[in-house]
């Protein structure tokens, strides 16, 4: 039996208003999904900015004189391993499975911090070049765009760390495992919203 | 199937039968893989008509973060799971809203904005 028939036939056609809250499971993993939505949004308002400004480079070098592709399709590959090597360290929390956990999550550190490398040296070669954020207001929305979603990835690896920390003090407690499970999400959001960067930033550079 | 799970809905990602496993994120990885090496081809290569690259490299993107939501975040349409999908549909429709009316505004701004060197002369 399927779950939308079970759900029309079983006992568990009990409307909406009478089964009571969910479980803090469902109510913090919405809540993060929500939070996630609302960054996206964010990163939107960043996307439709840098659309707009990426022909004014006021006498500047253009995205095409700019990016190396090459150098794009690695970072890339770095974040998608690192999304999957997430995805089964989740799957090591689910079976309460320590060391799979451990080596699972610390490739995804690793990868993590061969990303931002990567796009640390590109902004530092691009500084260099004269080509920083304060020359054009191409360059001011390309900064903030990948800058922001950078500092995300940041983010998430001190989160990680903190999180590693936590599960080997704690061990794997509802709450921790909550927590780490939260961290899974923002780490496969920012994944997604670095497809839209290397699409319209880097692949759409005319 | 536990009957807790049935009666409240389901967080994004949550995968108590562990329906998905390893297997969804391994076959999430050889789309989201093919998806991507099918843009940069699409970026630089010169098969395909010009003009029609952007919509195709469009079409590429969204198609991959469909996959990523689909194997990654394990978003669907199940029952379940209606709270996670609606606000998902809510926020591309703002995404959409966003990224699409910034530009259409900007370009008939644009469109309607005197030349700068017209405006220079007025202006003495």
């Amino acid at each position: 039996m399927s779950a939308g028939e079970q759900a029309l036939t079983g006992t568990l056609a009990v409307p909406l208003s009478l089964r009571g809250p969910a479980s803090v499971r469902v109510v913090a993993g919405f809540g993060f999904w929500l939070f996630l939505l609302s960054d996206i949004i964010i990163f939107a308002a960043l996307f439709a900015s840098y659309a707009v400004l990426s022909g004014s480079t006021a006498g500047g070098p253009n995205a095409a004189e700019l990016f190396d592709k090459r150098h794009v399709f690695l970072e890339t590959l770095c974040l998608l391993a690192s999304s999957v090597t997430c995805g089964f360290g989740t799957l090591a929390i689910y079976r309460s499975d320590a060391r799979a956990m451990y080596f699972w999550m610390g490739m995804t550190f690793l990868l993590g911090l061969c990303f931002l490398t990567m796009e640390g040296r590109e902004f530092a070669s691009l500084v260099a070049a004269g080509a920083g954020p304060s020359h054009s207001a191409f360059l001011s929305a390309f900064f903030t765009l990948v800058g922001t979603h950078g500092l995300h990835v940041t983010l998430g690896l001190v989160w990680l760390v903190v999180m590693l920390l936590q599960v080997s003090t704690l061990g794997f407690h509802p709450m921790v495992g909550r927590r780490f499970f939260c961290f899974g999400l923002f780490w496969h959001a920012l994944d997604i919203v670095w497809i839209g960067v290397f699409t319209i930033v880097y692949l759409g550079a005319k | 199937m536990d009957m807790q799970v049935q009666a409240e809905g389901q967080a994004p990602g949550v995968d108590p039968h562990e329906r998905h496993g390893a297997r969804s994120y391994l076959i999430g990885l050889a789309y989201a893989l093919t998806l991507t090496l099918a843009s940069f081809w699409a970026a630089s290569t010169s098969l395909v008509y010009a003009p029609a690259v952007p919509i195709l490299l469009a079409t590429l993107a969204i198609a991959q973060m469909g996959v990523h939501v689909a194997f990654f975040l394990h978003i669907s349409t199940a029952p379940d799971q209606a709270n996670n999908f609606l606000a998902l549909a809510f926020g591309v429709f703002v995404t959409a809203l966003i990224v699409f009316g910034s530009l259409l505004i900007m370009a008939n701004l644009n469109h309607h904005m005197m030349p700068m060197d017209e405006l220079m002369k007025m202006q003495r």
